[in-house]
């Protein structure tokens, strides 16, 4: 099973350099780290703010809105919803920008080596 | 409504129900790993099932992974006695995935193979960064497996009603001896087959009981909560609110806080679901696979929501608090108040199924970094040319750490399954996150980075548990007499927090940093490979054919 055995020594087959700096990769590297990194950002601050609100915000959380449903538990299903979205919003992203310019280039790759 | 509690076990309880049921799930799983075992033969078949499974069936199975005892019986317990603050505890685990999905799951299939220490040995020395991830990931899945292990004796207390601790050493040999079957005849394969199974039981199961719930109260999400508040009587609102369990001094609160970060950041450096992202063909198939966990894992925490409180309104929270297993017996108890006893005895398998199949996937993971990083690679430097040497030692490895699970087990019945589960989590988001993290991203990171991150983030977090209260030094509950430290009569605590993410996770990413700048090293052509590779999946590893 040589072929999937994974490589020690840098690879004598693509030039990983001049791929690293074509304007395709730029492009691609661009569209995933611009989707990626302030969707981190912003997922983290905003679970470290109901985190800190649950904790330090007792009176806040504790208000009634409907019935027995106070702030605390809308803003806690309000995690799952952002959750679920953002999951959705990655995946159309990933699919319409990520995947198509990712394929293109790993065909050049892989079928320039044969 | 209050249920008299009868001897041995939760009432209503008939053990050889759900012996036979869970007997059942046994014998199902077992056959399905023989029929696996037929097509796993080489190395890639053992460690990650071919590369072949849908990224569907591998989502399903994370959330088996995932979904471990802790998380069924322990969160709805806490959400039943605490109340709000249980549910914290879901939304760190759950928010934890959205990590996976961005930053790992992709870029981690495309450049690895079977283990993490494939991808930080990418484009470092290898022997040192493959001999420091497998510590961390040997750390990582005892404590997981310690966890696990400890709870499967707490349940047999409770779902059996074998109350001597002779009787339950056995029953966790036994379970332990089932779980070496299916991980040393099955693979990768097997384990999966059994997870899949496991995570479809769990959560039709519990999407049942909590559709029955809701039914009980109209439907109405609010009048549970009021009968929740209601049974409990004087100062029941509590439950509604936040600070039940967690905010009481300054100090339980920064806990809370280091607790929610070793939650969030622990998930995607947890070794047992990092391995999961290789048994699928493609980085767009790992993808998918996140995508049907979160909604699976995000999905059954809502039903633990209404399972907590339904429980707390139905059964009650004094009855909990006083039957066996205390808060961990919420979820069967409430079987038992909603079905009888055939429901419950359902539940109860399930419960054990559920710890059978995590710790499956804990110890092919463990068996797995020892034999493909220390053995194959640190040991015999790379040059096994016989691969079904390696899945010799990997089999080997896997009855070691089967035995030494089981040992654990008898040893740590009766510790907190939920402080031990955290444990993971910190050394997990201390030891293993920083270093991957910067691996995939971050051009200048080189083997001083790797090993500082490593070694330095597992060594705090260790001592910091170690000078913990969770391990010596809470005052006595006057209650049971016992402190709630894990050591009794003695104090060397001198660290304030039980959970030590709050430092131990930064101090990691900071060495990471230093180590890295302090050295000279740097494979500028290296990274350029792996960054195109792991980006676009060229020459990533292919499924296997059979």
């Amino acid at each position: 099973m040589s072929s999937t055995d994974q490589d020690t020594t840098p690879t004598s087959g693509p030039d990983w350099a001049t791929i690293q700096e074509s304007a395709e990769f730029t492009q691609l590297r661009k569209r995933l780290r611009g989707f990626v990194f302030p969707m981190t950002a912003a997922f983290l601050a905003w679970y470290l703010l109901y985190v800190l609100l649950s904790d330090y915000a007792h009176d806040f959380m504790s208000t009634k809105v409907v019935g027995n449903i106070n702030v605390g538990l809308i803003f806690g299903l309000l995690q799952f919803v952002s959750t679920f979205l953002i999951t959705s919003l990655y995946v159309r992203h990933a699919n319409r920008k990520l995947d198509p310019v990712a394929e293109k280039i790993r065909e050049d790759i892989e079928g320039g080596r044969q | 409504m209050s249920i008299p509690m009868a001897q041995g076990g939760v009432e209503g309880s008939n053990p050889w129900l759900n012996m036979g049921i869970f007997g059942l799930f046994v014998v199902i799983t077992l056959v399905i790993v023989f029929r696996a075992s037929r097509s796993s033969k080489t190395a890639v078949d053992y460690y990650a099932a071919g590369h072949s499974f849908t990224g569907a069936q591998n989502g399903i199975a994370i959330s088996g992974d995932y979904l471990s005892a802790a998380s069924f019986l322990g969160i709805a317990g806490a959400i039943a006695l605490n109340g709000y603050d249980g549910f914290l505890y879901s939304i760190g685990f759950l928010v934890a995935w959205l990590i996976a999905l961005l930053l790992v799951a992709e870029l981690l299939r495309n450049t690895g193979k079977y283990t993490m220490g494939d991808v930080l040995a990418f484009r470092m020395r290898q022997r040192p960064v493959r001999a420091a991830a497998a510590t961390s990931t040997l750390v990582v899945s005892f404590f997981y497996l310690l966890a696990q292990m400890a709870g499967a004796g707490g349940l047999v207390a409770l779902l059996l009603g074998i109350e001597n601790k002779t009787g339950q050493a056995l029953v966790i040999a036994v379970v332990g001896a089932i779980m070496i079957v299916y991980v040393i005849i099955g693979g990768m394969r097997g384990t999966t087959w059994v997870q899949i199974i496991k995570a479809a039981l769990l959560i039709v199961g519990a999407g049942v009981m909590t559709l029955w719930v809701l039914g009980k109260f109209g439907f109405n999400l609010s009048s549970l909560l009021g009968n929740a508040v209601a049974k409990v009587g004087e100062g029941g609102e509590r439950l509604l609110n936040p600070g039940g369990q967690y905010g009481l001094t300054g100090t339980s609160k920064l806990d809370f806080v280091s607790l929610a970060l070793a939650l969030v950041l622990g998930t995607a450096g947890l070794p047992h679901i990092l391995m999961r992202f290789y048994t699928v063909p493609t980085a767009k198939e790992a993808r998918k696979s996140v995508v049907w966990a979160i909604w699976l894992i995000g999905i059954f925490y809502l039903f633990t929501l209404v399972l907590g409180y339904g429980a707390g309104a139905l059964v009650g929270a004094d009855t909990i608090a006083a039957a066996p297993g205390g808060q961990n017996s919420a979820a069967p108890l409430l079987a038992y108040a909603l079905g009888g006893t055939v429901l419950l005895g359902i539940i109860a398998a399930v419960a054990f199924a559920t710890i059978l199949a995590v710790v499956a996937g804990l110890t092919i993971t463990a068996s797995a970094s020892f034999a493909h990083d220390i053995y194959a690679n640190v040991i015999k430097r790379g040059t096994v040319d016989d691969k079904a040497q390696e899945v010799r030692v990997a089999r080997i490895t896997a009855l070691v750490i089967g035995a030494v699970a089981i040992l654990g087990g008898i040893v740590a019945n009766g510790q907190n399954i939920a402080f031990l589960v955290a444990l993971a989590f910190a050394v997990a988001a201390s030891a293993n996150l920083p270093t991957i993290i910067y691996s995939l991203f971050w051009k200048r990171f080189n083997t001083s980075g790797a090993l500082w991150s490593i070694y330095g983030g597992l060594t705090i977090c260790l001592v910091l548990i170690v000078f913990s209260p969770a391990v010596s030094g809470k005052p006595v509950n006057p209650k049971t007499g016992k402190s709630p430290s894990m050591l009794q009569d003695v104090d060397f605590h001198w660290f304030p927090l039980d959970n030590p993410g709050l430092v131990s996770i930064p101090a990691a990413f900071l060495l990471g940093y230093l180590g890295t700048i302090f050295s000279k090293e740097r494979n500028d052509a290296k990274y350029a490979e792996m960054e195109v590779r792991s980006l676009t999946g060229a020459h990533a590893e292919k499924a296997v054919a059979h």
